[in-house]
């Protein structure tokens, strides 16, 4: 299956984004094939609504489930439309991160936040 | 002519200024434009309330005519659009109403509904025409309501005073942008001061001639009057922090309409914002 999770760089070394919305990049991993790719986020620069455009990306990559530290109202309101599943990644590495995946380690990510519209947040 | 009062934050006394000018003003029109807590009415009081509901555009998708081109996705520049499933998803809160994406649509599947954010009410208080802003609880943005307000503005009264909303945003510059004056009020403190200049700038920005309320005023420094001393501001005036006005206006009564004190401090206020517009006008018509 096709997994997505928001990334700090293109490289499997890198660490997990703590934005889903706006974050720099997307891996999309194949758990199968092991395949990876990095996706730009066109979102990154949105004065608004940049989850809702992120959540098209992921939905047009067909992808299976979102591993993310956090996700917004608007986003995910988008990706459960797609049946995406959401799951909370708790490491920042993504090696780690797709390991705790495989071994059914992740919990499914409950806590959906508002939404920081325009008033950061970290 | 136009007034508008504001300033960096809320509980400065926007509302005080604005309504006091409005009652000493002869025939006057007072507007609260602070839609999400309007408060000027409270010390008003209106009778013969009229009110009018105001609305914005939301568009929607047939989907029998739909055939998920998405030209209205990638149109939207606020990203209120997503296509799921062959089905357009329309998010309210973040549509700004431009109604872009009902002009590009090749396959004219997509229409407008009217969705209501909340109203205009009209009243009067003795020589006030008192108009009111408000957004319905929950609603995103309340600039539908101050264009509505502004754009009905009743004719034939010499002064409209405009109680803007806290701050320097959008909401406010929609406020501000046709007023012909601008009154900032400040209070006695540093961070007055820096709240003061959030509200200066913007008015600089939009090129208004403008001058400051010292409001709160006590003995000793005012860190406010020095601001308006190095930036060259005029100063209209200077409320005093003090219990007898408190009382009154915690007791939602309006100071000039009670003593006459008041009414000749906020009358020689007035009078310098009259003679200052005229002066505009000649000057800078």
């Amino acid at each position: 299956m096709k997994i997505a999770i928001p990334v700090e760089d293109k490289s499997l070394e890198t660490s997990v984004c703590q934005s889903f919305g706006r974050t720099p990049f997307y891996l999309i991993y194949d758990t199968d094939s092991k395949e990876s790719i990095f996706l730009d986020n066109s979102a990154v620069a949105s004065q608004g609504g940049a989850g809702i455009k992120a959540a098209q990306t992921i939905v047009d990559n067909k992808v299976s489930a979102l591993l993310t530290p956090r996700c917004g109202e608007n986003a995910a309101e988008v990706l459960k439309a797609a049946h995406i599943k959401l799951y909370k990644t708790v490491d920042a590495s993504v090696q780690d991160t797709i390991d705790a995946f495989n071994d059914g380690k992740l919990s499914l990510l409950e806590d959906i936040h508002p939404g920081f519209h325009g008033h950061g947040g970290k | 002519m136009k007034i508008a009062v504001l300033s960096g934050k809320g509980g400065t006394g926007k509302t005080l200024v604005s309504v006091n000018l409005a009652s000493v003003a002869k025939d006057s029109i007072y507007m609260d434009c602070d839609v999400e807590e309007p408060n000027g009415h409270l010390f008003f009081k209106p009778k013969d309330i009229e009110s009018e509901k105001v609305s914005i555009k939301i568009p929607f998708a047939d989907e029998k005519l739909c055939n998920g081109c998405r030209k209205c996705v990638d149109f939207c520049k606020f990203n209120a659009l997503a296509f799921v499933l062959n089905k357009l998803k329309v998010f309210d809160e973040v549509c700004h109403s431009c109604g872009g994406c009902v002009l590009f649509c090749p396959e004219k599947a997509l229409s407008e509904k009217e969705k209501i954010i909340g109203e205009v009410q009209r009243g009067v208080s003795e020589n006030v025409t008192v108009i009111t802003g408000i957004l319905n609880t929950g609603e995103k943005s309340g600039i539908p309501i101050i264009k509505k307000s502004l754009k009905d503005i009743p004719a034939g009264k010499e002064f409209t005073f405009i109680d803007c909303p806290p701050g320097s945003a959008c909401i406010v510059m929609e406020s501000i942008k046709d007023a012909d004056y601008c009154i900032l009020v400040a209070e006695p403190t540093l961070f007055g001061v820096h709240n003061l200049n959030m509200v200066y700038e913007l008015v600089r920005l939009f090129d208004k001639p403008h001058a400051v309320v010292l409001n709160k005023c006590l003995e000793g420094e005012n860190p406010a009057e020095k601001f308006c001393q190095e930036k060259d501001i005029q100063i209209l005036g200077r409320i005093p922090f003090d219990h007898e006005l408190g009382t009154l206006n915690s007791n939602a009564l309006i100071s000039v309409r009670e003593n006459q004190k008041y009414r000749d401090m906020f009358s020689s206020m007035l009078q310098i914002v009259a003679e200052e517009v005229q002066h505009e006008t000649v000057t800078n018509p």
